[in-house]
């Protein structure tokens, strides 16, 4: 089961990141729990300083711009080899 | 995609820099055809009068537009692939142990390269002053970094010259160190929202990616394709409209109004230019044809600032981490420095 969260105060980019992670884990039918967090102290606890963020199992993975699907896969991947 | 993953060996693609020199000459071809074409198309091709007023706006439309589109191409380009070797997270870490002063310098400077988009501004604010950025160096990069943008830079250097986009990079600059200088001094600390002092970031790891040159020329082009995509019609529009005045609008026409005498003409261009942030692309090609009918340069480049610096939702954006105080002196404090710029432009050129 993987964690993935979307960190973002809901501008087009992280709803974009958003439908991407969702399309990936779904073609992958992966377990997967998307959350998305909007809340700055919440957001700022990854100490990440441009969003959207994205973060697999607590791991930042991608900040500010929106990775490819292929990108989302390559994580998602070897997130599921050390989990 | 082999090379996507960040646990891959870096390698490049052999061919790559091959296809960025065959893609550098092919756009220099471009850059030098489209002039002897325009004119073709115009007064050979539709056989137009070479001193029509048609056919002059349609010339200089046809050469316009695509000059400004492969200079945008091309310089986005550029910047984005010097872009990716700075960010946000290295910005901060240069920044740090900074005094006041030097620390603006420097914080304005980095606005120029460091990649920066308006909605990451609360985060970014965030992670300034909770690493210990004065508020004042914080705000030498907040209004350098909009400010000094590419899209406007590439338009004016590609409409004015480069005289004109150079004095605007360096006005933006001074105007960026000295308000953040004095709201430094003003010691507005207070007039942070209060969450923004109780925030903790974790101690966790900052991204720090290993990019090759593939992953620099793909995430360059993907700029590319972002912003060209999002402003060529306000290009193509703007274009269009200053063709018309360029064809139509009789010489000197402005200078009543626009020109060095009228003193009023520069906060009225401030005022006017606040609420005007998304059409920055397209304002720019009007206001050059302005300004052959006799708008002065220092009115254009105040008015041409208050379009980029003061961004309606960038400001918006800032809300969430300023209160109303803090907000109306960042307003306040830009607005009259940009004035400023204006009138000292307008006098000395």
């Amino acid at each position: 089961m993987l964690t993935i969260k979307v960190l973002g105060s809901g501008c087009a980019n992280c709803k974009r990141v958003e439908q991407i992670v969702h399309k990936v884990v779904e073609e992958m039918t992966l377990q997967a729990e998307v959350i998305k967090v909007t809340e700055y102290p919440e957001i700022m606890k990854y100490n990440i300083m441009s969003t959207p963020g994205l973060v697999i199992n607590e791991k930042i993975v991608s900040t500010g711009r929106i990775p490819t699907p292929a990108e989302v896969t390559a994580w998602l991947t070897s997130a599921l080899e050390t989990a | 995609m082999t090379t996507l993953n960040h646990s891959s060996l870096p390698h490049t693609n052999k061919y790559l820099f091959p296809i960025l020199a065959i893609a550098v000459f092919a756009w220099l071809i471009a850059y030098n055809i489209i002039q002897p074409l325009a004119d073709w198309i115009s007064y050979t091709l539709l056989g137009l009068a070479r001193d029509s007023r048609f056919g002059e706006s349609l010339a200089f439309f046809l050469y316009d537009v695509p000059k400004i589109l492969l200079l945008l191409s091309g310089m986005v380009f550029a910047i984005s692939i010097v872009r990716t070797f700075f960010s946000p997270e290295r910005t901060r870490a240069m920044l740090g142990g900074k005094r006041e002063g030097i620390g603006n310098v420097f914080a304005a400077l980095l606005g120029i390269v460091t990649p920066f988009c308006s909605c990451s501004a609360v985060p970014l604010f965030i992670g300034f002053v909770e690493s210990g950025i004065p508020l004042g160096v914080t705000f030498s990069f907040l209004i350098a970094a909009p400010t000094i943008n590419e899209v406007a830079v590439i338009m004016l250097f590609g409409l004015f010259g480069w005289k004109v986009a150079g004095l605007y990079i360096a006005s933006g600059l001074v105007i960026a160190i000295l308000a953040g200088m004095v709201i430094g001094r003003l010691k507005m600390e207070r007039y942070v929202e209060d969450f923004v002092w109780q925030i903790k970031s974790g101690a966790g790891q900052v991204l720090d990616e290993k990019l090759t040159w593939n992953d620099r020329v793909e995430r360059a082009w993907d700029s590319v394709k972002e912003i060209v995509g999002k402003v060529w019609l306000y290009v193509v529009i703007g274009i269009a409209v200053g063709a018309g005045i360029h064809g139509y609008v009789p010489e000197s026409a402005l200078v009543g109004i626009m020109g060095k005498q009228a003193w009023w003409s520069v906060p009225a261009a401030v005022l006017l230019g606040i609420p005007l942030y998304s059409n920055a692309a397209g304002i720019i090609p009007i206001v050059s044809a302005l300004m052959e009918k006799g708008a002065s340069l220092g009115t254009v480049l105040a008015f041409m600032m208050a379009v980029v610096g003061l961004s309606l939702p960038e400001t918006i954006i800032l809300r969430r981490v300023l209160k109303p105080q803090l907000i109306a002196v960042f307003i306040g404090v830009i607005a009259i420095a940009i004035i400023f710029t204006g009138y000292l432009f307008n006098i000395i050129l």
